[in-house]
């Protein structure tokens, strides 16, 4: 790597600067994460300054039983397999009752898998179900890559899929399935699923109709440093177009119980650098979310030092990075988030979907 | 380029070289950027470490868990007839380094034991000298400050007597731990049973003067304020300003788990993990090198304390038992192969080293 290039790119991260992708490699290489954190930081502070956002959130997964038999994976289960399982209307009502007296609770998360035979009316009359027992309650549901099987299913257009979905109180969708946008590797990580312009042309769609989204990275596998962050560069022309992304997620790899399971999980070096370097590079997105269930949390409140403003939520029970060997605890509670977040000097915020502060009856810790 | 104003002295005096004061340290301590401090930090090591990460190939011996001193940070230490009591005697002790020796590349030894009861001088000394005997190639570290204290107060030998008869026993250096805080309050409450911060100190000064090379340490995260934390540190300051003879200095935080005070002590946050050790780094301007200790930060927190002024990060050590009793969720050994991974990670040059940072072998790339 020239010396030149590097310093360039070291002038323009330091003066909050967009990059390209040359000087993002070059910072990449450079290696200099407490540079890059500073940077990362400062950047945070103009667009959010001191405050961290949390929400009070309830992850539900449908289904585990998946076609798409993706080697990233350690969720899936093929029908008929121990383990596998399906929730049916009366096993969503009871966790519903559940939810309806969950203190605030503002969002419910839902991310399932391509199920052989459940029909798209199914996931419709889930998100109706859920409509209904809790109207007041934002519905964040379902990956591009789910958009697209359904449209396959139905034969509908991904437009349509969407409409009908928003119709019936679908608030937002989840930014997963987008790994590594790059063809090389999802032929190798995950081929019998959406494809990249698929997952862009969903993505881009539902922005257009007005549903905001998030965006993701997963990364630390079989990609090279150059397509993780080309995808990160994806992303941003995107933003530019539509402006729809909320918050951008990135997922280190957690190789146990894959089919890449002769991978090692990257360090945490490693993941606070991308942290920092995400943050720079998606000068256009407005929050960077540090998802505790995949760093871990005492990671996730040092990612608040290297540009993250939103540590996500409470989350009740989550299965699919658990089955992948992730030894983060299932929940937390609002309190012990607020304490994170106070004890690393910011200020929290409770949030709904959209990053709407919502009044939580508590003061924040001074 | 990075804090606030509040902050611009102290990065001036940092720039310069300049030695930073208490009050500087406590301001420190309130700092909220916690990028910026190991900015301070990561200049300063790489001032004067360059990019060499130093780690060892070793085996922790433990002699007993038997021990008279009670601390209430402990959760290692039991009486004679507790459940899990145990006491190598000479052909356990040899047993264990036989089997870790199997790795070729195994390069010495960390020994550190309980207060045992019934034991006296002699029967640590016997230990110490079979293991040099069998092994006369592995470097032989050992014994605290807080043991040698003891050693000296049961054989009625004085400590320097006590230091010379290790080191005739093969000794080569002597671990850093028991120092905890080196405040008498804080000693009082927690540690009121062994070796007092004075005396503490006392072994280290004698063991410099016998050109034997120590390593200090801190426990901290328990009952101590941050002053005492700061205080702490320049006690170290000070006595490496009169000796030299500190190699590095290890932070220790508390793990509360299975301890007494572990009822109302919290553990500390990977923030006030990060920013004590960029702090100690800052402060303790004439000790050349500073641990991260993974066995209790954690492999990810010990990773990034690289970029937070540590240049050491400690070794494989075989099978570590006195943190796992206190609830360690690290794993109890890692392979050399993992630690050079973590190491170039970070973009450092991995080296082992034996128990008085001589090189042995390096991995440029």
């Amino acid at each position: 790597m020239i010396k030149e290039l590097i310093l360039q790119a070291r002038e323009k991260a330091n003066a909050g600067l967009r990059l390209n992708l040359q000087e993002a490699l070059a910072l990449y290489e450079d290696n200099d994460l407490l540079f890059l954190a500073d940077c990362a930081r400062r950047m945070k502070e103009k667009k959010s300054g001191r405050q961290v956002f949390y929400n009070v959130n309830k992850h539900i997964n449908l289904t585990n039983i998946c076609t798409s038999g993706c080697p990233l994976c350690a969720f899936q289960k093929k029908e008929g397999e121990p383990g596998g399982f399906v929730l049916e209307e009366t096993d969503i009502a009871k966790i519903l009752e559940e939810a309806k007296v969950t203190r605030n609770l503002g969002e419910i998360h839902i991310v399932s898998a391509l199920h052989p035979d459940k029909p798209f009316e199914y996931y419709l009359n889930v998100v109706k179900q859920v409509r209904q027992a809790l109207p007041q309650v934002d519905i964040k549901a379902f990956t591009p890559v789910e958009i697209v099987h359904f449209s396959q299913m139905t034969g509908k257009s991904i437009k349509e899929v969407l409409e009908i979905l928003q119709k019936a109180g679908l608030s937002s969708l989840p930014g997963g399935g987008a790994e590594i946008l790059s063809d090389r590797v999802r032929e190798i990580i995950c081929p019998k699923k959406a494809t990249t312009v698929q997952w862009i042309e969903t993505i881009k769609t539902a922005h257009k109709l007005g549903i905001r989204t998030n965006c993701t990275m997963m990364y630390g596998h079989i990609e090279t440093i150059e397509e993780r962050l080309q995808h990160l560069f994806t992303l941003r022309d995107i933003q530019d177009e539509t402006g729809g992304f909320q918050a951008f997620v990135s997922f280190p790899f957690h190789p146990a119980n894959t089919g890449l399971d002769y991978l090692k999980r990257v360090g945490s070096w490693e993941d606070m650098k991308m942290m920092a370097l995400s943050r720079l590079i998606l000068d256009n997105v407005d929050h960077i979310k540090a998802f505790w269930i995949m760093l871990t949390m005492p990671i996730a409140q040092l990612a608040l030092g290297f540009g993250a403003d939103d540590l996500d939520g409470t989350i009740g029970e989550e299965k699919i990075i658990h089955a992948a060997g992730a030894n983060t605890g299932r929940g937390i509670t609002r309190s012990k988030l607020r304490q994170l977040i106070t004890e690393a000097g910011f200020e929290p915020v409770e949030r709904d979907t959209f990053y709407h502060p919502v009044e939580t009856g508590e003061e924040a810790v001074k | 380029m990075y804090s606030s104003e509040e902050y611009k002295e102290i990065e001036k005096k940092i720039f310069a070289g300049e030695r930073l004061s208490r009050e500087d340290g406590i301001k420190l301590f309130a700092c909220k950027d916690i990028a910026w401090l190991g900015n301070m930090a990561d200049y300063v090591r790489q001032q004067k470490c360059g990019d060499i990460v130093y780690y060892n190939v070793n085996c922790h011996v433990n002699l007993t868990n038997i021990c008279t001193s009670k601390c209430k940070f402990c959760a290692f230490g039991r009486d004679k007839d507790d459940k899990g009591a145990y006491a190598m005697d000479v052909e356990d002790a040899l047993a264990l380094v036989r089997d870790a020796s199997k790795d070729p590349n195994l390069a010495g030894l960390h020994v550190v034991s309980g207060l045992h009861s019934d034991w006296s001088f002699e029967d640590y000394l016997q230990r110490l000298q079979a293991l040099h005997d069998e092994f006369p190639n592995l470097y032989l570290k050992g014994f605290t400050g807080v043991e040698i204290t003891h050693f000296a107060k049961i054989s009625g030998l004085s400590v320097e007597q006590v230091l010379r008869k290790l080191q005739q026993a093969g000794l080569q250096a002597i671990a850093g731990g028991g120092a905890e805080i080196l405040s008498d309050r804080v000693r009082n409450e927690l540690c009121p049973n062994k070796a007092t911060a004075a005396q503490w100190l006392e072994v280290s000064r004698t063991a410099h003067k016998l050109g034997i090379k120590t390593n200090a340490s801190m426990l901290y995260g328990h009952i101590e304020t941050l002053e005492e934390r700061v205080d702490h540190l320049l006690t170290l300051r000070d006595l490496q300003d009169e000796t030299g003879g500190i190699q590095t200095f290890i932070c220790f935080p508390f793990l509360p788990k299975h301890t007494e005070l572990g009822k109302t002590v919290q553990q500390t946050s990977m923030w006030d993990d990060l920013r004590t050790i960029a702090i100690s780094r800052l402060m303790l301007d004439n000790i050349t090198n500073i641990k991260a200790y993974w066995v209790m930060l954690t492999v990810p927190v010990a990773q990034i304390a690289l970029g937070f002024g540590a240049n050491d990060i400690d070794g494989t050590i075989h099978k570590e038992t006195i943190l796992h009793d206190a609830g360690a969720s690290s794993p109890t050994a890692l392979s050399e192969d993992n630690i050079i991974k973590i190491i170039r990670e970070a973009g450092r040059i991995p080296a082992a080293c034996d128990c008085n940072f001589n090189i042995l072998r390096t991995f440029a790339d």
